[in-house]
């Protein structure tokens, strides 16, 4: 049920019903294959994307590129392994090009942020250099639009 | 001055819509939700915004030519070949116009002589009948069935025909109804037909919001095409209401004549729009599908749901309405949807609106959120229950 995953994607807060229905399946169906696309980890979890601006809390995302040595028997996924079980991390690529890892960092303060690359993720063995970006502004996300509503005035045609 | 001896006549003797107080309530409500207005929700695609935006930034602000700039309308027949198997010359049997309403406009007047007959199978959107009116032709509304899916047959239409008929208007897909006609149902309608010297006027502008099949043409039958105006528009099938982009393809003395009226009433249809609905066409088949299966998502959840808290409703093929029959509650269409709204804060259109056949029906659109269209669907259920327990009162005081 790729079309399921389609759905989930855009609203995962969908009801059951309403998934089922749309999909033209029965409701005992779909659930029986979320559960099973959470058992495969296909499914990794639900998540709400948030605009903290709105709220006034601070918060600084850097991006990080990261050159790294790999190792001979597990190549990258093992330094990586050693960076993304950090709490801090908030996402990892490995990527093509100039640079092996992008690094997605978030904290409280640009300190704070500054201090994770300096003593944790430098030193770490097999890192062989970084280059930090602080994130100044986030324009979209998942598909979503950091932009408050546009004031609309209500405004009906007959069609 | 006394007004009513000077406006003309023919248009005083038209009618307003009445839907429109409807609105006025709609309008101060704060959390209503709307499934009233027959507009896509989506906005038009960005390359296609784009491609308008691009066209002012390198300063195509002028005239096109009165029909249509020509690049566009070799775009249209290739979009009508590729999609719907039809064939029209670009250079002489398709016009641009602004909304399909401009072409629906244009068809009638010069088809219609005073006291012409047009047939017009109803409910369907209100302008046929109107338009026709202000062309000096009779409107001879054809009421639909609700056992037939809201399909035109042909005994009802042998029926309706006499020596007057001039026009047939055929509104398929349908708003209000969602019905479809299918090559079959057609072939009907076109046995009818031959023989005849009655013209179609054949509204496709949810041609494209067709689901679980595709859409058929008059025009592709044997014998159909040379009495047959195919109208048709970017408002439905690309999200481009706002753009007023539509066009009408006919044999080439019909579209000569339509020009004619065009060049002098209009000049031509906006140059911007003109050069977005270019990119629409190119690049604008995969936002086609895309919206479409969105819409079907919500049609099928909604068709299930409306059935299971006991508003019957057929399965509509097409566009983007759904045509509960509510004969049930014993309520009018009209007075149904005035407190659904002022209860439940919840539009829908009374099928009254859509001309005689459609009362004992409401209109929703699904044209909404998958959210807006489930809490409707929760305050519709509420509302049906509230409206029962009510009525068990007065039977039982």
């Amino acid at each position: 049920m790729e079309k399921l995953l389609e759905l989930l994607e855009q609203d995962c807060t969908m009801p059951v019903e309403q998934l089922a229905a749309a999909l033209g399946e029965p409701p005992e169906a779909v659930r029986a294959a979320l559960k099973q696309y959470e058992k495969d980890r296909v499914i990794l979890g639900y998540q709400a994307v948030i605009d903290w601006d709105q709220i006034r809390r601070e918060t600084v995302t850097a991006l990080i590129e990261v050159n790294v040595t790999p190792q001979s028997i597990d190549g990258f996924d093992r330094i990586a392994e050693r960076i993304y079980q950090y709490d801090e991390v908030e996402s990892m690529y490995l990527m093509s090009g100039s640079f092996d890892l992008t690094v997605i960092v978030s904290g409280r303060t640009l300190r704070e942020v500054a201090q994770f690359v300096a003593s944790r993720l430098a030193p770490i063995q097999g890192v062989t250099g970084t280059a930090t970006h602080f994130i100044l502004k986030k324009y979209k996300e998942k598909h979503l639009v950091f932009r408050p509503q546009d004031p609309e005035e209500k405004e009906f045609i007959f069609v | 001055m006394t007004y009513e001896n000077i406006l003309n006549q023919r248009i005083q003797n038209v009618k307003p819509s009445g839907i429109r107080k409807f609105f006025d309530i709609l309008e101060e409500m704060t959390d209503a939700i709307s499934l009233g207005i027959g507009e896509p929700d989506f906005v038009t695609p960005w390359h296609i915004r784009d491609a308008g935006i691009y066209s002012l930034e390198r300063g195509h602000t002028k005239y096109t030519s009165n029909a249509g700039m020509l690049q566009l309308r070799r775009e249209i027949a290739a979009y009508l070949n590729r999609r719907f198997d039809l064939q029209y010359d670009y250079a002489s049997q398709i016009l641009v116009t602004v909304g399909g309403s401009e072409a629906i406009d244009l068809a009638l007047r010069v088809l219609v002589d005073p006291g012409d007959e047009v047939i017009v199978p109803v409910p369907s959107f209100v302008c046929y009948g109107p338009l026709a009116e202000m062309s000096g032709g009779v409107p001879r509304y054809l009421t639909l069935k609700a056992e037939n899916e809201f399909r035109l047959t042909p005994d009802e239409l042998r029926a309706a025909i006499t020596p007057k008929t001039k026009v047939l208007v055929l509104p398929f897909p349908s708003n209000p109804t969602g019905g479809t006609m299918d090559r079959k149902d057609l072939e009907g309608i076109a046995e009818v037909l031959r023989g005849t010297d009655i013209m179609v006027l054949s509204d496709e502008i949810y041609a494209e919001l067709t689901y679980g099949r595709r859409h058929v043409s008059l025009a592709n039958l044997t014998d159909m095409y040379e009495r047959t105006v195919v109208v048709n528009g970017f408002s439905k099938s690309h999200a481009m209401t706002g753009w007023r982009m539509g066009y009408v393809c006919a044999p080439q003395p019909i579209v000569a004549a339509m020009t004619k009226l065009h060049q002098f009433g209009i000049m031509s249809a906006p140059t911007t729009s003109q050069y977005a609905a270019v990119e629409a066409m190119r690049n604008g088949d995969r936002d086609i599908e895309h919206m479409r299966e969105e819409y079907d998502r919500r049609r099928r959840y909604l068709v299930e749901n409306l059935n299971r808290i006991g508003l019957h409703c057929f399965e509509p093929k097409g566009a983007f309405y759904v045509f509960p029959d509510i004969r049930a509650t014993g309520l009018s269409s009209e007075s149904f949807c005035e407190r659904f709204l002022l209860e439940e804060k919840v539009a829908v259109i009374p099928g009254s609106a859509f001309g005689p056949g459609g009362e004992g029906f409401v209109r929703a659109c699904y044209a909404a959120s998958m959210k807006d269209i489930a809490e409707a669907v929760a305050r519709m259920d509420n509302f049906l229950t509230n409206l029962r327990r009510k009525q068990g009162k007065e039977v039982l005081s």
